[in-house]
């Protein structure tokens, strides 16, 4: 067993886990922060996407002890308490998610893409989800939420 | 008493969904999120051949593991676990949930462990080996119906297991009967005939959220309780019940929040049987999550039906007579509905088209693959990309105008309701209205123009139409064999709050907004003062599911009724209290009142609380406001529309790229817009998946080679133009709100419409069918003329 401190969503939590653990799993089974989704087991779906040190990061793909003494944040952190971040609201203005389970990873990539890029084109939103599927919404709407977080946010 | 607001009118609306802030804040409840005291976890190991008689299961290894409770072989399940049932009215072969003897599908279970972890469950899955007398990979489906290279099961000779159906001009409705003189003497006449072999291949369906199940089995209750990721948890509940010898009463489904379903989600599999056979046995809860890898395995493919058409016409484009010849790769067993799928491709092969004669037979071939079972559009879209993709070539053989071909044949407004050759009555509809529509908004003769400028300019663009019809609202309980109804309990609580139940089971389709809608027009409440409530066989008391795009036209019928009894009862009480006739009441702005004096009335609350203390009771009047209402609809409904798609193909590498996709589609009267366009959304994005990017493929050996989404491709976002939407509204008179059920749409006229494109852009190779997906070498093979 291997001792993990992790900051998650502003509150640093410890505690020992299996060195194979998925940072995925670790959030999910041991924090019950089960915003987080798992999609696929090739890190190609990012339903697993959640922030490491404020840049996006599939938590598929890093075992706990990589983000040993690293500040995570996961959907669950996302909102200023009752206020929503502006992609969650665009996302709930435009419509752009239907079964939701996609769409925890889908935000969470997207903070990165706007950190990134505070103003991108369509044709840059499009490829800024590269590493997102969804399967609902045929993405129209998402890219519609990006849009209005960019220009209401 | 203040004033109340006006509330304005929420059906039609782009009312934003009330599902959203659970899902967008991490808060809705998926099967993997439960957590059960004492639960422990189950994994399956899966066969890892094609073909094979099972010499020995070695559990040794894995049994001795820490943290392992328990390891189960097929013969072991089988003591408890009965063979997976079927629906449909057709022969089918013994499907053990866990494999007794042969295997006969990659990923098919073989031994199940129960373990402490999910982690350990898998290691130990994993240590799980099998000796097999290995036999020959089926794979081919035209040469599997020959017998070659192996038969599957012992009483279908040649792996047949539907031979011929026909249906169609002259068949008996009991099919006994064929008199082909109409259909002969269709062909007899034409002056042009078009053949051609297409494959509708098959398909994953992917639903982001894997299939799950928890089961907990309560001895001192004899109580079953079954969390699954499933679209009809009434269907559920009766499978299980039925399977352990419960009863309806005894066994609780739930389906939580639910991550997609694309119809792979409505049946009851072999994985839900046999997690809740352990749970009883066990007398633990258990958990079974699916792993992407096993899902391509595990969930039914959906498509999958080669079709031979001949299409005989008149020089002037008339269709004088059709003949659709289907042969559906059905995988290794049947499943739930699987052997009634390409049932719907011919129901729906007369098409938009007034066709004089027709002729399809169906048969259907077992084959050493996944079962295939529904998914999005179920043996319509097949039959849409059949007859379209055949029009398509008829146009390019007389040189006409794709358009006109289509409008030449239409069945006509006047025609409805209109008895196809199939058998169908289409409900209603106005397909030159649509196709009128999408060629404006395509700007159809400039799109033509710039298509010849681009080809003269050397470049490969072209352009490709397709009109469709589906069959959806299913419906009714003649023809569906669970039931064609739906159902709905409408509550007005003591406080004059709602609660609504619905047995439709959303994954995405926003009911609880979309039926909120229709209850806040119905009572003149606020929207945020109703709940409906869904998925939990013990709050949602009746029910059948959520496929065939009938929550609206079903469900929402079902609601709208169950709403209308509560209705006239609260409506008598007020009169009571108003000493007014119950006639002259209207409910508006949370208000009872007789009609033109607003002031005169009481508040929805006051009404409320009188009808659950009713003194005095009015006469005739039991207390209580709560109704319940079951609607059987009295026919399918039949949506329709036209998809027009601008494609171009890279000459030097074949890479198509899908410029523009037009589509107009009419539902008939929408709920909400917002939620309708999201469905079409998803549903063109699977279309063209289809045609450009997506097939589940198997190698000579049966081993599949697309089980990761590194092999599979489902469609990205940078793979899709911005899609042009827009409607037209023709009503259904079959449900009070003429609403027809959009969710499969999307599907059906954009994968004909994206390969008749790039057929168009190719069509100077000398091509006239290019078989999907438009994979870049095959278009690359095609402009450097190695295939034609």
């Amino acid at each position: 067993m291997a001792q993990v401190s992790i900051t998650v969503n502003g509150k640093q939590r410890s505690s020992e886990v299996e060195p194979r653990t998925l940072l995925v799993h670790f959030l999910r089974e041991q924090l019950n922060l089960t915003g987080t989704h798992v999609g696929c087991d090739t890190s190609q779906c990012g339903a697993c996407t959640v922030l490491i040190d404020g840049r996006s990061a599939k938590a598929c793909t890093v075992f706990a002890v990589q983000a040993d003494g690293s500040e995570v944040t996961t959907i669950e952190g996302l909102a200023e308490g009752e206020q929503l971040h502006p992609l969650q609201t665009g996302f709930w203005e435009e419509h752009g998610l239907q079964c939701g389970y996609c769409t925890p990873g889908m935000i969470m990539s997207c903070v990165n893409l706007l950190n990134d890029n505070p103003k991108p084109s369509e044709q840059e939103i499009r490829e800024g989800l590269d590493g997102n599927l969804c399967r609902c919404t045929g993405y129209q709407h998402i890219v519609n939420a990006v849009q209005h977080a960019a220009t209401k946010g | 008493m203040a004033e109340s607001p006006m509330l304005p009118k929420m059906v039609g609306q782009r009312v934003k969904r009330r599902e959203d802030p659970r899902l967008i804040q991490g808060q809705g409840t998926y099967v993997d999120d439960l957590k059960i005291v004492g639960m422990e976890h189950v994994a399956f190991a899966r066969s890892d051949i094609a073909h094979g008689r099972i010499k020995s299961v070695d559990t040794s290894v894995a049994e001795a593991m820490d943290g392992v409770t328990a390891v189960f072989t097929g013969a072991q399940i089988a003591e408890f676990v009965k063979p997976v049932p079927i629906i449909t009215p057709f022969p089918s072969p013994d499907h053990r949930a866990v494999v007794v003897d042969t295997v006969r599908y990659v990923g098919e279970p073989v031994a199940v462990v129960v373990a402490t972890n999910r982690y350990i469950a898998k290691d130990a899955a994993d240590a799980i080996t099998v000796d097999y007398e290995m036999l020959p990979a089926v794979v081919d489906t035209e040469k599997a119906m020959t017998g070659q290279p192996a038969q599957l099961h012992k009483d279908f000779e040649n792996n047949l297991s539907v031979a011929l159906l026909p249906s169609g001009t002259g068949v008996s409705p009991d099919g006994q009967t064929v008199d082909d003189t109409a259909l002969d003497q269709a062909f007899a006449d034409a002056e042009v005939v078009v053949s051609q072999r297409m494959v509708n291949h098959r398909l994953a369906p992917s639903a982001m959220e894997p299939r799950g199940t928890v089961a907990h089995y309560e001895p001192g209750h004899n109580k079953m309780t079954i969390w699954s990721s499933n679209q009809a948890p009434h269907l559920l509940r009766g499978a299980i019940a039925s399977m352990f010898g419960m009863g309806e009463d005894q066994v609780r489904a739930i389906a939580p929040e639910v991550g997609g379903g694309f119809g792979a989600k409505v049946q009851a599999y072999a994985e839900d049987y046999v997690v809740a056979g352990l749970s009883k046995k066990l007398g633990i809860a258990l958990k079974w999550t699916e792993d992407r890898s096993e899902a391509f395995l595990a969930t039914t493919h959906g498509r999958g039906i080669i079709g031979y058409i001949d299409i005989a016409a008149t020089n002037t484009g008339k269709v004088l007579g059709m003949k659709l010849r289907l042969i559906a790769d059905i995988g290794a067993y049947n499943t739930l509905f699987t052997a009634a799928i390409p049932t719907f491709t011919t129901l729906m092969a007369n098409a938009t088209y007034d066709i004089p004669a027709i002729r399809t037979t169906i048969t259907e071939v077992f084959t050493n693959k996944t079962p295939t079972d529904a998914y999005r559009g179920a043996g319509r879209p097949e039959a849409t990309y059949f007859v379209e993709r055949g029009l398509d070539m008829l146009a390019r053989k007389l040189a006409m105008d794709p358009a006109e071909v289509r409008r030449r044949n239409f069945i006509q407004p006047n025609q409805f309701p209109y008895t196809t050759q199939m058998g169908a009555v289409y409900d209603s509809g106005d397909y030159a209205a649509a196709l009128d529509l999408a060629l404006q908004n395509a700007g159809w003769d400039k799109l033509k123009a710039e298509r010849d400028q681009a080809q003269a300019e050397g470049r490969l663009v072209g352009i490709g139409l397709s009109m469709y019809v589906e069959v959806c609202g299913l419906g009714p309980s003649a023809v569906l064999p669970t039931g064609g109804w739906e159902h709905s309990q409408v509550t007005i609580e003591r406080d004059g709050r709602i609660n609504a139940t619905t047995g439709a089971s959303p994954h995405g389709q926003g009911n609880e907004t979309t039926f909120g809608q229709m209850l806040a027009d119905q009572f003149g409440v606020p929207l945020d003062h109703i709940t409906i409530h869904h998925g939990d066989t013990a709050i949602a008391k009746q029910g059948i599911g959520t496929f065939g795009s009938r929550s609206q036209a079903v469900g929402g019928a079902a609601l709208h009724l169950a709403g209308g009894k509560v209705r006239k009862k609260m409506a008598k009480f007020a009169a009571a209290l108003l000493e007014a006739h119950e006639d002259d009441l209207v409910f508006e702005n949370g208000r009872i009142s007789v009609k033109g004096a607003p002031d005169s009335g009481k508040s929805f609350e006051e009404v409320a609380a009188y009808a659950y203390v009713p003194v005095p009771l009015p006469e005739g009047l039991e207390p209580g406001l709560s109704e319940e209402a079951f609607f059987e609809p009295s026919n399918n409904t039949y949506p329709f529309g036209c998809h027009i798609a601008l494609i171009e193909i890279d000459r030097d590498t074949g890479e198509p790229t899908l410029r523009r996709l037009i589509a107009v589609d009419d539902a008939g009267n929408l709920i909400n817009p917002l939620i309708v366009e999201g469905q079409i959304h998803g549903g063109l994005a699977q279309g063209v998946g289809q045609a450009m990017i997506e097939e589940v493929q198997y190698g000579d050996d049966g081993q599949p080679l697309t089980s990761t989404f590194m092999d599979y491709a489902i469609p990205r976002a940078a793979d899709l133009p911005r899609f042009e939407l827009d409607n037209t509204v023709t009503p259904t008179p079959v449900n009070p709100l003429g609403a027809k059920g959009v969710g499969e749409a999307g599907t059906l006229g954009s994968t004909p419409c994206v390969v008749s494109a790039a057929v168009d852009a190719l069509s100077q190779f000398g091509v006239t069918h290019i078989d999907m997906m438009l994979r870049p070498e095959k278009l690359w093979q095609i402009i450097n003329g190695g295939q034609s």
